[in-house]
C-alpha cells in the first residue's frame, strides 16, 4: 500500500482502538471522582482524584465476600472441569477410535443447548436439593456448561503432541507414572494452562446462572454489580470503582490468553 | 524398524471417557426432559392446588398471546442486528490491524478489552455514565454541539441494547477474523498488489474469501450466545418499556421466576431450544468439516 492511504488506515485503526476502549477509560476516571463530580455536567476531565469510592466498597459493601465467591467459583469449576476433561481429551487424542469423531461432535452439540431452555428445571432441582444460593450449585452448572469447550480445547492441544512419545519412553524403561509425569505432563502443560485460563475467564464473567441461582451468600461479582442497577443504588463513582475492581484481574488474563481464546471459542476451527 | 501402533489401539479408554460422557449425558437429557414434561403440565408455584396434564394449553396460550410474536421478533432483531454490526466492523478492523504499524500490539489489546468485561458492568457503565439523558457523556456532547439530547433507554431502548452488546461482541469477531487473516499467504497478497489490486479490491476479493470459514464460525458462535442475551437486559431495561426489549430468555425468566408459572415458562423454553437447535445443526456441520480425526 502506498504511503498516504497506509497512514490513513493506521490512523483509523488507532482511532477505533481508542474509541472502543474509551468507555472503560471513562469508567476508570469516574472511579476516582466524588459522586458529585461523577454526574457533573459538563463532564469533568480534570479533578482531584479520591480513593473514597474504593474505601467505601471494602468498608460498606462487603466487596471481599463477593470477590471471594467469584474466585472460589472460578477456581473450583476449573479444577473440577480439568479433572473430567483431561482424561477424556487425552483418551481421544492419543487413542482415537472409530467413534471419537462422533463423540467430539456430540459433546460440542451439548454446548448448543440454550441455558434459558433449562432454567426452570435447574432452578427447581437446585431448590429441591437445597442448593439455591450455594457455591456448589454454581460450580456444578459452570462445570457442565463449559466442559465441552474444555474437552475440545485440550483435545486440539493434545493432538499436536507426538504420539510415539509414550511408546518411546516405555522402551526406555519408564513405568506408567514416570511416563505421565516426566514425559507427557511437561509437554501438555501449556495446553492445560491455556484451557484453565479460558475457563477462569468464562466463569468470572458468567452472569445468567449467577443472577438466577444466587441471592446473597453465593453471589459472585457479576451479581454484586447487578445490584447497582436498583434505582436507589445509583452511585456512579461507586459503581465505577466496583466495576474496575471486578474486571481488572480478568482483563489481564484476557490479554495474556488472546490466542488460546480464539482456539477455544471456535472449537479449534480457527487457530 | 517399522513398529505398528497396534498396541495403542488395545488401550481401554472407557474409564477415561466415562466421567465426562456421563456428566454431559445427564446434563443434556435430564433438564431437557423435565422442561418438556413441565411444558405439558399445569404448574404454578404460587398455586399448588392447580396441577395436572395441560395438553398443549401452555403452548396455545403462549402462541395466542399477541406479545409472543413481538418477543420473537425482538429476539431475532437483536441477533441479526448485532451480528451485522459486529461481523462487518470486525472484518474491516481485522483487515486494518493486519497491516503492521507502530504500537499495533497495544492497539489490539485496547480493541479486544470489552470482550473480557462482565456483561453487568458493560451494561451499567453504558446505561449510566454514557447514555444517561441528563448526566451522561453523550448528552453532554450533544448539548455541546447544539444537537438534541437523546433519551437512549426511553426512546430507543432496543437500539441501546444493540449498541451495548455489539460493543461487547465486536472484539470477539475482530480477534477471530484477525487470527484467520494472519494465516493468509503473504505472497498471494504481494502478487495481487503487483497486479495492481488496491486495498479495497484485496479486501473483498482475497481477504473476505479467505475469512469465509472463520466468519461462518463467528456468526454461528455469536448466534448461540446472542439468542441468550439476558444480563444486559436484566440490569438496564428489565424488558421494558412495556415489552420493547423483552426477548425470549427474558420472557422465560419473567414467567418462571417472577410469575412462577412453570408450565408456561417451560413451553417458552422448548421454543428457545428448538430455535437454538436449528442454528446449532448448521454450526456443527461447519466445524465437522474441519475436524480431521
Amino acid at each position: 500500500m502506498s504511503k498516504a492511504p497506509l497512514r490513513i488506515a493506521v490512523a483509523i485503526a488507532w482511532l477505533a482502538a481508542l474509541l472502543n476502549f474509551f468507555p472503560l477509560a471513562w469508567m476508570l476516571l469516574a472511579s476516582f471522582k466524588t459522586e458529585v463530580q461523577a454526574i457533573a455536567s459538563p463532564p469533568l476531565f480534570f479533578f482531584r482524584p479520591t480513593l473514597d469510592n474504593y474505601r467505601g466498597i471494602f468498608a460498606q459493601q462487603d466487596y471481599a465476600s463477593f470477590a471471594l465467591n467469584s474466585i472460589v467459583i472460578s477456581l473450583a469449576t476449573t479444577l473440577l472441569m480439568l479433572l473430567l476433561a483431561v482424561p477424556a481429551a487425552f483418551a481421544m487424542a492419543f487413542y482415537p477410535g472409530a467413534k471419537t469423531r462422533d463423540l467430539l461432535l456430540w459433546m460440542l452439540s451439548t454446548k448448543m443447548l440454550p441455558a434459558v431452555g433449562v432454567l426452570v428445571p435447574i432452578y427447581l432441582l437446585a431448590r429441591d436439593l437445597h442448593l439455591l444460593d450455594t457455591l456448589t450449585a454454581l460450580v456444578i452448572v459452570n462445570t457442565l456448561s463449559n466442559l465441552p469447550i474444555a474437552v475440545w480445547m485440550l483435545f486440539t492441544f493434545f493432538r499436536e503432541t507426538p504420539k510415539d512419545i509414550i511408546e518411546a519412553s516405555r522402551i526406555d524403561g519408564a513405568n506408567v507414572l514416570q511416563t505421565i509425569f516426566l514425559v507427557l505432563l511437561p509437554l501438555v502443560l501449556p495446553g492445560i494452562a491455556s484451557t484453565s485460563l479460558l475457563s477462569i475467564i468464562l466463569c468470572w464473567n458468567e452472569a445468567f446462572w449467577s443472577l438466577n441461582l444466587s441471592a446473597h451468600n453465593a453471589a459472585p461479582l457479576t451479581a454484586f454489580i447487578a445490584s447497582f442497577s436498583a434505582p436507589q443504588g445509583l452511585f456512579w463513582a461507586r459503581l465505577s470503582a466496583a466495576s474496575v475492581l471486578a474486571i481488572a484481574p480478568i482483563l489481564v488474563f484476557g490479554w495474556i490468553s488472546q490466542r488460546q481464546l480464539v482456539r477455544g471459542l471456535t472449537f479449534g476451527a480457527v487457530k | 524398524m517399522q513398529r505398528k501402533p497396534a498396541k495403542a489401539a488395545r488401550v481401554n479408554t472407557f474409564p477415561l471417557l466415562a466421567p465426562s460422557v456421563l456428566a454431559l449425558l445427564v446434563w443434556m437429557t435430564v433438564p431437557l426432559a423435565i422442561t418438556v414434561w413441565f411444558s405439558f403440565r399445569r404448574y404454578n408455584l404460587l398455586n399448588p392446588m392447580l396441577h395436572g396434564f395441560a395438553g398443549f394449553n401452555n403452548y396455545r396460550f403462549l402462541i395466542a398471546d399477541p406479545a409472543l410474536s413481538h418477543i420473537l421478533l425482538t429476539t431475532i432483531v437483536l441477533v441479526v442486528a448485532i451480528l451485522a454490526i459486529t461481523v462487518s466492523l470486525g472484518a474491516v478492523m481485522a483487515a486494518l490491524f493486519n497491516l503492521s504499524f507502530p504500537g499495533r500490539g497495544i492497539a489490539r489489546v485496547l480493541m479486544i478489552s470489552p470482550f473480557f468485561v462482565m456483561p453487568t458492568v458493560s451494561a451499567l457503565i453504558w446505561k449510566n455514565l454514557l447514555m444517561h439523558p441528563v448526566n451522561g457523556l453523550f448528552a453532554a456532547i450533544a448539548r455541546g454541539l447544539g444537537l438534541p439530547v437523546i433519551d437512549w433507554f426511553g426512546s430507543l431502548p432496543l437500539l441501546s441494547i444493540i449498541i451495548i452488546v455489539s460493543w461487547e461482541w465486536m472484539p470477539f469477531a475482530f480477534l477471530i477474523l484477525l487470527t484467520a487473516l494472519q494465516s493468509l499467504d503473504q505472497e498471494q497478497l504481494e502478487a495481487a498488489r503487483l497486479d495492481g489490486a488496491g486495498p479495497v479490491a484485496i479486501f473483498f476479493h482475497i481477504q473476505i474469501p479467505h475469512m469465509a470459514r472463520a466468519i461462518s464460525v463467528v456468526v454461528m458462535m455469536e448466534t448461540i450466545f446472542l439468542l441468550g442475551i439476558f444480563a444486559e437486559i436484566y440490569v438496564t431495561t428489565a424488558g421494558g418499556p412495556g415489552i420493547a426489549t423483552t426477548n425470549l430468555p427474558f420472557l422465560i425468566y419473567q414467567r418462571a421466576l417472577l410469575a412462577f408459572n412453570v408450565g408456561s415458562a417451560s413451553a417458552a423454553g422448548v421454543i428457545a431450544i428448538v430455535l437454538a437447535n436449528i442454528i446449532a445443526a448448521f454450526l456443527i456441520r461447519t466445524i465437522a468439516k474441519r475436524l480431521d480425526v
